[in-house]
């Protein structure tokens, strides 16, 4: 594997990820982030429809005209999210998935993640390192979404994927951590961290 | 009296921002300034307005199970015939500001094409399905207590953000980070609506 292609799938996750870095797709992450379920559901979901859009496009990239490409990128986001939905529901009852996920899930398509990377990289790029590269961002976006999940429902529940963790030990799970406000100040905290680390990310 | 209630419900305890993070990325962006901030706050109440009741009619209608053809649930064509309208309305908009109004066109600027790719009015519409309202009216009522709601939350962070750049935050903070955070305090602030029903 090439260094170029390593990179792609490298810099999203840390150096250039989806979420604190280019701030792209907040919207949908943390309503999901309640549990460790629903953020894994949401997460594979994302990383499903970068992926295959992504490569979608990219083999569409020079056949469409560039003045109606938005309207096809919807259509093609569009379909792989409905995609995704069905297969959801089938699976719904089998392994209790929470019926406002759905909401969420739909709200991929206007996620700012699946259309800027089909905007900045698919449409200029050939379709594997496309592919990789909607991998990789959707990984990044997980990534995120799964270590406030973590905190979320370690602290709130005392329970990791509805596993007792810490109840036993007598612990009084806080209720304030599984409300809304909470992901925003952890979001807001592990900004903290990684710009601490990566000091050129700081904002004069 | 109902409508009155769902409308209160729908600016502040159902808030887009704090309690569904709808719209999250125009929200963090464009954020900066107060006056740009209103602009895309009254875009988003205007495309709110005008596609919601039009998505339930749709829902209703066409959608919902049985309602074209006996025995065929359409409902999983919904996300894709939402987001068609939406962004075929945001188009139409734009075109009809353009030719009418052009200081209003030119101050919403950017905004208005960018609002067919803005999470809270396809969440408008997707919250509006699993609500199962009664009829037009109402969805237009929560089309516009939701719209105001986002309103409301972006001025008054922008607001903030712009004071905000005058204290001295730490370094890695700075911008985002702190951006995030003070998003959290407001939330928290605005739960104090919680359970208020008329």
């Amino acid at each position: 594997m090439d260094a170029k292609l390593k990179e792609t799938i490298l810099n999203p996750i840390f150096k250039g990820n989806p979420i604190t870095v280019l701030v792209l797709g907040i919207c949908s992450s943390l309503a999901v982030t309640v549990t460790m379920k629903g953020a894994l559901v949401m997460a594979l979901s994302v990383i499903a429809v970068t992926g295959i859009s992504s490569l979608i496009l990219s083999l569409l990239r020079n056949t469409i005209p560039s003045r109606v490409r938005i309207i096809v990128q919807l259509v093609v986001v569009a379909m792989m999210v409905i995609l995704v939905d069905q297969i959801l529901k089938s699976f719904e009852a089998t392994y209790a998935i929470d019926k406002q996920l759905s909401v969420y899930i739909g709200l991929i398509i206007t996620n700012c993640i699946v259309m800027g990377r089909i905007e900045a990289f698919a449409l200029g790029n050939k379709p594997w390192p496309s592919f990789l590269d909607g991998v990789a961002n959707g990984a990044g976006y997980g990534m995120i979404l799964l270590i406030v999940a973590f905190f979320r429902e370690l602290l709130g529940s005392g329970t990791l994927f509805g596993v007792d963790i810490l109840n036993w030990l007598g612990y009084v799970p806080n209720n304030l951590v599984i409300l809304p406000p909470f992901a925003l100040i952890l979001l807001g905290c592990i900004v903290w961290v990684q710009r601490s680390i990566q000091k050129d990310l700081q904002e004069k | 009296m109902e409508y009155l209630s769902l409308f209160v419900k729908s600016i502040f305890v159902d808030n887009m921002i704090f309690a569904y993070f709808l719209g999250m990325c125009s929200y963090l962006a464009v954020s900066k300034n107060v006056k740009t901030a209103a602009g895309l706050g009254v875009a988003v109440i205007f495309v709110l307005l005008v596609t919601l009741p039009i998505n339930y009619l749709l829902n209703k209608y066409v959608l919902a199970p049985d309602a074209l053809i006996k025995g065929a649930d359409l409902s999983f064509l919904s996300f894709i015939i939402f987001i068609a309208v939406i962004a075929a309305i945001v188009q139409i908009v734009e075109m009809v500001v353009e030719k009418f109004s052009p200081s209003l066109y030119s101050a919403l600027g950017i905004f208005l094409p960018l609002i067919a790719v803005n999470c809270a009015i396809l969440g408008g519409s997707l919250f509006m399905q699993q609500r199962d309202f009664v009829n037009v009216g109402e969805s237009a009522v929560y089309a516009l207590g939701s719209g105001i709601g986002w309103f409301l939350a972006i001025v008054s962070l922008a607001a903030i953000r712009e004071k905000m750049s005058y204290s001295n935050v730490p370094a890695p903070l700075k911008g985002l980070g702190i951006t995030f955070i003070t998003v959290g305090l407001m939330a928290i602030a605005m739960m104090t609506f919680m359970g208020i029903s008329l």
